[in-house]
């Protein structure tokens, strides 16, 4: 019997080891999901550049309340279509004529930073990474291309923050075989934010759509500790009524 | 079975309630089932860890009923898009995560109570092999055991299309195509399942009524035959020897314990072990590193994009692997109709285990080696097939790339072949069905030790 545990525990190693990644480089994204005022500011530049094309058609601006927003401010600052603060945060344009006009229809992004995820990092590493890897491309009909979703449909959103980035294509000896290496280079001046200020910038519109993915994840996960914290008193009193009720099996 | 005669009528001491209890069970057979399923009912005292599975299989079913009515009052079984652009289906989704008062606790529960099945089912079924609970006299408690496992497979697998999300979609119209393999009726019959010619709101209106209805009520009435047959001829226990051999002047088991209060009590520190890791994943960890919810299915469907890498959820990978495996003509069949075969056969072969092992024992603690080395290299091949199977194919272990002539040829290599996952899911698909059908053999010529007479605490 030790001699099987002991091989079957061996064995179950094996495929563990096996797991070696590949796959894109992805950026860490900041986490900011406990930052109000990353949040809202992350709420501001996704109502400003994004809502105009893609939809969060999950979410109603009265939502947007947990994030420390009163309503006057929401319907001040953040709504620009409708006036109900019930309303779902959806776009006015319709599927069919962005299909005419982008070729493609943007995506609802609801639950864009849950979808994102993968093998490679979390949806929120992707995003910052998306945001952060336009270039300029003048083989595209927008202008613009994207390191890790190549032949993007949607133009540099966020341009005039960033400014222009260009694929340089850098070619390397390595172990006496030539590596191509491509690197994004920003053009000086061409954005009105420095690198530093625009990835901040990112990581707040970013931890604005992982939290929209999932608004309740925050009390989830504190309302996970109460009940663990609950089954771990419950087990206490189950295995001490387990003793008490065995003690005369022998 | 528990006959209402074999028990004495409960008798009130003139209080309210027991005067309405003796009411009852004068006109329904309270006391019997009672009795006979629980109270009286003995069952061997020295089960250990892997004896839990069975009843926690029974709360994650439970749970998933409940859960499941929850979220059918919320979700809407409709592929159309909505104004803007959402098929209604996944949309309903979104609904209940993010308006429905406690949605997301219902839809994590149910989400993450389908995988907690297949590793409790899973778990359970090994138990089964470790000591011979399928063995005379407990053949049909197996079998009905092999039924539920193939309920809970059509059961996962036409809730997975519900969410209606990428790999929803996809890995319906992989799995419902392989039908199409099987000949003359093939065509006809793919298109019979999905009431379409692809996977469609037809297919998604079907797959919901199977679902809520029709598959639950199969799989319930299956649990009830299994626990009917066991508490018929008793449990097996980790020494696989019977119990009822040796009783007592009232032919009470020396070795037995009444189910309640012993079991019960032991039952519920299972429960509270198996809630928290349960509730780890509920609350923290809901998509299960992308194994309990695919990250590719919070997309919505798309007819017109496949996705990339179509692969199905971990608990039908191991048999995902094997009809890959399958890649030869036979017989002027294409090697889809035998990876057909093997995955349909990977399942089937289980229900004949009674009748092909021949060993004169039961348990692993009185089989030879042969039987230990056989079994831990099976756990191996099934971990490392459900492991493949959720790889591309073309997949190496260990980020082995086969090195290529400048053209394109592939340099010999043996780790070509080594580190292939194709070629071990096709060997290993080989030992799985290899350990079945030579058991006959192996099982009779393997040693063994005497049995005890009384069951052991080890």
């Amino acid at each position: 019997m030790r001699n099987l545990k002991t091989l079957l525990a061996a064995l179950l190693i094996a495929p563990a080891l096996a797991l070696a990644s590949e796959g894109v480089h992805l950026d860490r994204a900041p986490d900011v999901s406990g930052d109000k005022a990353a949040l809202q500011n992350g709420a501001k530049l996704f109502v400003n550049y994004c809502l105009s094309c893609h939809g969060a058609s999950a979410l109603r601006y009265n939502r947007l309340l947990d994030l420390g927003l009163t309503e006057q401010q929401v319907i001040d600052n953040l709504m620009f279509t409708t006036d109900r603060i019930g309303d779902q945060m959806t776009v006015a344009l319709r599927p069919a004529d962005a299909k005419k006009w982008f070729g493609v229809v943007p995506p609802d992004l609801s639950i864009i930073a849950r979808a994102r995820a993968s093998a490679d990092g979390s949806g929120a590493d992707w995003l910052y990474t998306y945001l952060r890897s336009f270039y300029r491309d003048e083989t595209r009909p927008t202008g613009w291309n994207n390191v890790i979703f190549p032949n993007v449909g949607m133009p540099h959103i966020l341009f005039e923050l960033q400014g222009e980035q260009v694929l340089k294509t850098e070619k390397s000896q390595h172990d006496g075989k030539e590596v191509e290496e491509h690197k994004l280079a920003l053009t000086p001046n061409t954005g009105s934010l420095s690198a530093e200020e625009y990835d901040k910038q990112v990581a707040d519109l970013v931890g604005f759509l992982v939290w929209m993915s999932d608004p309740e994840a925050g009390f989830r996960k504190q309302l996970g500790v109460g009940v663990l914290l609950f089954l771990a008193v419950l087990f206490v009193f189950a295995y001490a009524l387990k003793k008490e009720f065995w003690k005369d099996v022998h | 079975m528990a006959s209402n005669s074999n028990y004495e009528k409960f008798k009130s001491n003139g209080s309210l309630v027991q005067n309405v209890l003796e009411w009852v069970d004068a006109r329904f057979p309270l006391t019997s089932l009672w009795k006979a399923h629980l109270s009286e009912y003995y069952a061997p005292k020295n089960f250990n860890f892997w004896y839990y599975f069975g009843s926690l299989a029974l709360l994650v079913l439970v749970m998933q009923v409940v859960t499941g009515i929850f979220l059918a009052m919320n979700y809407k079984p409709d592929a159309s898009l909505n104004a803007v652009g959402v098929p209604v289906a996944f949309a309903s989704l979104n609904y209940i995560t993010h308006d429905v008062s406690w949605g997301w606790l219902i839809r994590n529960m149910h989400s993450t109570g389908a995988s907690a099945f297949f590793i409790v089912v899973y778990l359970h079924m090994f138990r089964g092999m470790l000591y011979g609970s399928y063995r005379k006299p407990r053949e049909l408690i197996w079998i009905f055991g092999v039924l539920i496992f193939l309920c809970l497979m059509a059961e996962a697998f036409m809730g997975y299309l519900l969410p209606w999300g990428q790999m929803s979609l996809w890995g319906a119209q992989v799995i419902v195509n392989l039908f199409s393999a099987i000949p003359l009726v093939g065509d006809p019959l793919s298109i019979w399942i999905r009431g379409d010619f692809v996977v469609g709101d037809a297919t998604l209106n079907r797959f919901f009524a199977f679902h809520v209805v029709a598959v639950p009520l199969v799989l319930i009435g299956l649990v009830a035959a299994h626990v009917l047959a066991l508490h018929e001829v008793g449990s097996n226990n980790p020494d696989g020897i019977e119990i009822k051999k040796v009783v007592d002047e009232k032919g009470i088991p020396l070795d037995g314990i009444p189910f309640h209060p012993y079991y019960t009590v032991k039952d519920i520190v299972g429960v509270t072990v198996f809630l928290a890791l349960f509730s780890f994943v509920v609350f923290f960890w809901p998509e299960g590193g992308g194994y309990f919810l695919e990250y590719n299915n919070f997309f919505q469907a798309d007819p017109m994009k496949t996705p990339p890498h179509i692969a199905p959820v971990w608990y039908f990978t191991p048999f995902y692997s094997m009809l890959r495996a399958m890649v030869w003509n036979f017989f002027w069949l294409p090697a889809k109709f035998w990876g057909v075969v093997a995955m349909g056969g990977g399942v089937v072969i289980l229900a004949f285990l009674p009748w092909l092992d021949r060993s004169p024992v039961r348990s692993i603690r009185y089989r030879g080696p042969i039987y230990k080395t056989l079994l831990a290299i099976f756990v191996f091949t099934f971990l490392v097939l459900g492991f493949l199977g959720t790889k591309v194919p073309g997949y190496y272990f260990f980020g082995y790339t086969p090195a290529t002539n400048p053209d394109g040829s592939v340099i010999f290599n043996p780790l070509n072949y080594l580190l292939s996952g194709d070629l071990i899911a096709q060997v290993f698909t080989v030992y799985y069905f290899a350990f079945f059908i030579t058991m006959p053999w192996w099982s009779r010529v393997d040693s063994y030790k005497t049995e005890p007479e009384r069951v052991t605490w080890k």
